[in-house]
Formats: C-alpha cells, structure tokens, sequence
C-alpha cells in the first residue's frame, strides 16, 4: 500500500526551481533514500512534504489524504515525523523532556507520556543519558534524541535529513543500526543521506535528485547503473 | 522488560526534598504571622509590594519565560483590572470581589484580540508592537471621558472598613493578608503550569518552535494561551492595587514603567522558572520602596538607575538571573528527573 504519493511537486525561490515537477511513491514499511548534490533540494522536498514551506504547485497524498499545503502540526498530527538537517533539540530541557514533548501527543497522562518517553529512549539507546540538557550531548546523541522525539508521536511516517551527516565515523554505525531497528517496528522511513554507500545499503528505492528535478528513481542497484546520476553525483562512488 | 529501563520508569516523577518542602512551608506560615508581630505600616506596605510586583512579574514570566515571547506591554492588562474594578464599584456597586474575574475575563479578550495579529510577529517586531500597544492604552484611557479621562477614578470610600467592599482603612494588615493569598494562589497555579502538559509545550515553542510544529504543537495557538494566561494573572494585580490606592487614572496604571519593572524583575530573579520573580520582587521592590523614603517624591528615579546597574551587573555575571546562585543540586530537584 502507497503511504505517500508525490506528484509534480515544484517550488521556487525566486528565479530559482528548488524543486520541480517531482513524483514519486513510497511503499508502507520500506525506506526511501534521497540522494543528490549539495544544492539538488533534498531538503526543501521534505520541508514541502511536512508543511514546512508552502508548494507552488503539485499533490502531496498522504495514505491517499491531500496533505498539501497544510500547517507542519496538522501533517504531523495526520502521522508524519520529521528529524532537521540542522539539528533543533529543545537545548535546556532534558533528554527525557524532549522526547515527552512528542509523547504527550498520544498520551495525556504525564506518567504515561513519560513511560512511553523513557520506552522510545531506551530503544535509541540513550536511557542512561536521560537527565542529561539536550545542549549537553554529542551530536551523535543529539541524532538520535530527533529520532526518539520524532518517534514520539509515534509517526506511521518518519523523515530523517542526514542522519549520519555531522558525526564521525565511530557513530556512523550504530545509527545505520537504529535506522534499520527503527524500520522493524513497522514505520515507513525517507531519509536523506550523503554517504551512498549507507544509502545503498538501507534503502528499498531511492530518489535522486539534481538541481531540483528527479533525475532517477528505482532499486538501489538500477540508481547505481544510471547514467544521469552517475553524472550528478556517484562519479566518485567505490562500487566494491 | 530492560533492568534500565525498569529502574528509570520506577524513579518518581517529581523529585521531592523534604528539606525544601519544609523550608517553603515554613516560610509561608512565617510570612502568615508577620503581621502579628506588630509590623508598622511601612513594612506592610512593603510586602504587598513585593507580593504583589511578584505577581505581576510571574504574569510577565508565563509570556516571556515559558513561551519566549517578550512583551513590552504588560502593563495595559493591569491597568485594565484596575479600572474594570474600581468603574464597576463606583458605577452599579458591584464588589471588587466579582469585578476582579471581570477585569481577568476583558484582559483575556484583549489578550487574544492584541494576540492574534501580535503573535504573528516575532523577537523584537513582538516587542515592538506590544510597547506601542501598551503606550496606546494609555493615551485612550486619558481621553475617555467614562472613566474620567486624565484625572482617573476616585474610588468612592467606605465610612468603615469593608471586606465587601475591599477597603480597609484602619490598617494595612487585611491587604497584606488579601495580596498573600492571591500571591502563593497564583505562584502554586504557575508552578503546577510549569510541570503540566501545556507548560512542556509552551517551552518547546520557547526553544524551537520548528521543532514544536513537528511535534503537533500549533506554535501561534500556544502563544496565545500564553499570553491569555499571562493577561489573566496581570489583571486581578490591577484590581487589587486600585482597592489598595483607591485612586487610578492612566498615568499611574497604565504607564509603560511597569511593563518595565515587570520585565527587570523577571530578568533579575531568573527567567523561565516560578522562582525568579519571588526573588527579583524581593530584591528590587526594597530598593525602590527605600529610595522613595530617602530620596523623596518617586525616588528621584535612583531605583531605576540602580535597577539598570543591578541588571548589568547580572547580565555580564549572572545571566541566567539570581536563581543561578541556588546550588544546581537543590535546583535539579524541582525538575523532571
């Protein structure tokens, strides 16, 4: 079953196509990797999806619900969450007051929000960090209290920019781990990534982009052998 | 279930010192038997002062604190509650009692009417706006021939004491006593909005508010309930204090100088937390309230200036406010484990 359907999604900023025409769809429990260059508009594709910035023109379908052009707290609200390339914790609140913020969405009780907050906390493996500031954790950390927050509102789709992106080398492996537990538990995912070789291995489709129009979109090993995207942007991929 | 994770879900919600409690109670049954004492009027005065700038400051810091909004304005929602107060006394004899919720209820109205468009704007644009929005407030009053324009409203006297009538002219006492219960009422109501849910989103939307909208959190909507709430403290402060003086006009309640006090007290006292306008009211209300005794008239504006040197000294040193000299392990006990 389609959990979202993009079509002919465009925006600009300006004289500037940000994105244009863009289509795709994603498959209830799958991920979906966004690659593309720096400037391709990963990032602006997801701030169109969940409200952030206003399209121009398009269909954002949301399990066959038109989502576009609403407010980012009613498209969160409909079920979808979201991590930011630039990181945006809640920086003198705890870990654990964090990721309640999300829990009260599904949860009145402040008990029961704060169960539910230390359950998603344990499961990023962060519980012992969990009176810890936001301001105080690694970036590595702060990653993934945006995904415990985000899993809070216990999203059926979740869309995460850059997740290893800012962090080093030692970190990177246990995120790729908590992006595939997090697929386990059943949530769609899309997530931007720069690392190719992480987003060949995650990814049931990818969507590339460039300059802001969909360049390729299919099964990790057909992008791998396209042409245009080689072009783009996997001129210097390691194939082995 | 994870040992780990089965100790964390065992801690306690709040963190509870015993030592704390008892220091806190102690305080208010102290603070209850003062007058007995034998205070003078001065040092009655004086504490409703205090309680009632901590007040007025705890309103400003549900705005500014916990929703990161800063109003330049405050002071129009306790102009407003003292006149809706003192004109419905003197116009259809209705007790300041019932006028008290009816000054709340047309603060809260014009909260949401200022809100609506004001919140739309943010930082200093916001502040900018509710200065303006303030100042216009009392300027109108000064032209409202209604309510006596310029020269305000003479509260009509009692021959005696009344608690009906909320004027007690033999002492002070009843007004401390009336100024204390309204003072622990609301810090006790802010403090249980500080732990409930709505007081977790209002500091998301403080924090980030990006990341409060991807969190379902509609950040204009908690911006005005804010500042609904925050109009709703403010104005039963007005009321009360038009009982206290018996005599208002625009000059007095409405002047952008309160907007001011509010806002230095907040700041001193510590930003953000249910104790930092206790603290800043304790301290700067003395120093303004000694200044007017040796220096005459309305201090010759030395409070001011020292408030302005006290404020520096904290911004460069301090700057998360007086509250930062309590210990953090004590602090951390009134936070979310």
């Amino acid at each position: 079953m389609k959990i979202l359907t993009v079509e002919n999604l465009s925006k600009s900023f300006g004289g500037i196509h940000a994105n244009k025409d863009i289509s795709f769809d994603v498959e209830e429990g799958s991920i979906l990797g966004v690659i593309g260059p720096n400037g391709a508009g990963k990032s602006t594709l997801f701030d169109l999806i969940t409200g952030f910035t206003k399209p121009d023109a398009g269909k954002v379908k949301f399990f066959e619900k038109n989502i576009f052009g609403i407010s980012p707290d009613k498209i969160s609200n409909l079920g979808v969450g979201r991590t930011f390339q630039k990181l945006k914790p809640f920086a003198d609140q705890t870990l654990l007051e964090n990721v309640m913020i999300g829990a009260f969405v599904k949860e009145k009780d402040i008990k029961r929000a704060r169960d539910r907050a230390l359950e998603i906390i344990d499961f990023v493996d962060l519980i012992e960090k969990r009176h810890h500031f936001a301001k105080e954790l690694s970036t590595g950390q702060r990653k993934r209290l945006e995904m415990a927050r985000a899993m809070a509102i216990d999203p059926k789709l979740l869309l995460m920019d850059e997740v290893t992106g800012g962090v080093d080398q030692k970190t990177i492996p246990g995120l790729v781990e908590l992006v595939k537990k997090l697929k386990k538990t059943g949530v769609t995912i899309i997530t931007i990534e720069h690392n190719i070789n992480i987003i060949m291995e995650i990814s049931d489709n990818v969507l590339a982009l460039d300059q802001g129009k969909r360049i390729a979109f299919g099964e990790p090993k057909e992008i791998q052998n396209n042409k245009q995207v080689i072009d783009a942007y996997l001129g210097t991929f390691d194939a082995a | 279930m994870d040992s780990k994770l089965a100790i964390a879900k065992s801690e306690p919600i709040w963190n509870t010192n015993n030592k704390v409690i008892s220091i806190i109670a102690g305080l208010i049954i102290l603070l209850f038997a003062l007058p007995l004492f034998g205070m003078n009027s001065f040092y009655l005065h004086l504490f409703i002062m205090i309680f009632m700038h901590a007040v007025m400051a705890q309103s400003w810091n549900v705005i500014a604190g916990f929703s990161g909004q800063i109003s330049l304005g405050h002071g129009a929602f306790f102009g407003i509650g003292a006149y809706a107060t003192s004109f419905f006394y003197m116009e259809y004899g209705i007790t300041p009692w019932i006028s008290i919720f009816f000054g709340m209820f047309v603060s809260a109205i014009f909260a949401v009417l200022i809100g609506i468009p004001m919140l739309r704007l943010s930082g200093h644009y916001f502040a900018i706006a509710t200065l303006l929005i303030g100042i216009s407030f009392q300027v109108v009053f000064q032209r409202w021939d209604l309510v006596g324009a310029a020269s305000g409203l003479w509260v009509t006297m009692t021959p005696e004491d009344s608690w009906l009538a909320l004027q007690f002219h033999s002492s002070k006492a009843p007004y401390y006593y009336v100024f204390l219960v309204f003072f622990l009422i609301t810090f006790f109501l802010v403090w249980l909005l500080s732990r409930s849910k709505l007081g977790y989103r209002l500091r998301a939307v403080r924090d980030d508010p990006q990341a409060a909208l991807s969190l379902c959190i509609n950040v204009s909507n908690y911006k005005i309930i804010a500042y609904v709430i925050s109009a709703m403290i403010m104005a039963p402060m007005g009321s009360l204090f038009a009982q206290y003086i018996l005599i208002i006009d625009p000059d007095r309640v409405f002047n952008i100088e309160i907007s001011i006090i509010v806002l230095l007290i907040t700041v001193l006292g510590g930003i953000g937390n249910v104790w930092g306008p206790i603290i800043g009211a304790a301290i700067l209300v003395p120093i303004s309230e000694y200044s007017r005794i040796y220096l005459g008239g309305t201090g010759g504006a030395v409070d001011l200036i020292l408030y302005g040197l006290i404020l520096m000294i904290i911004c460069i040193f301090r700057p998360n406010g007086l509250i930062s000299f309590i210990p953090k392990n004590i602090l951390e006990r009134n936070k979310q484990r």
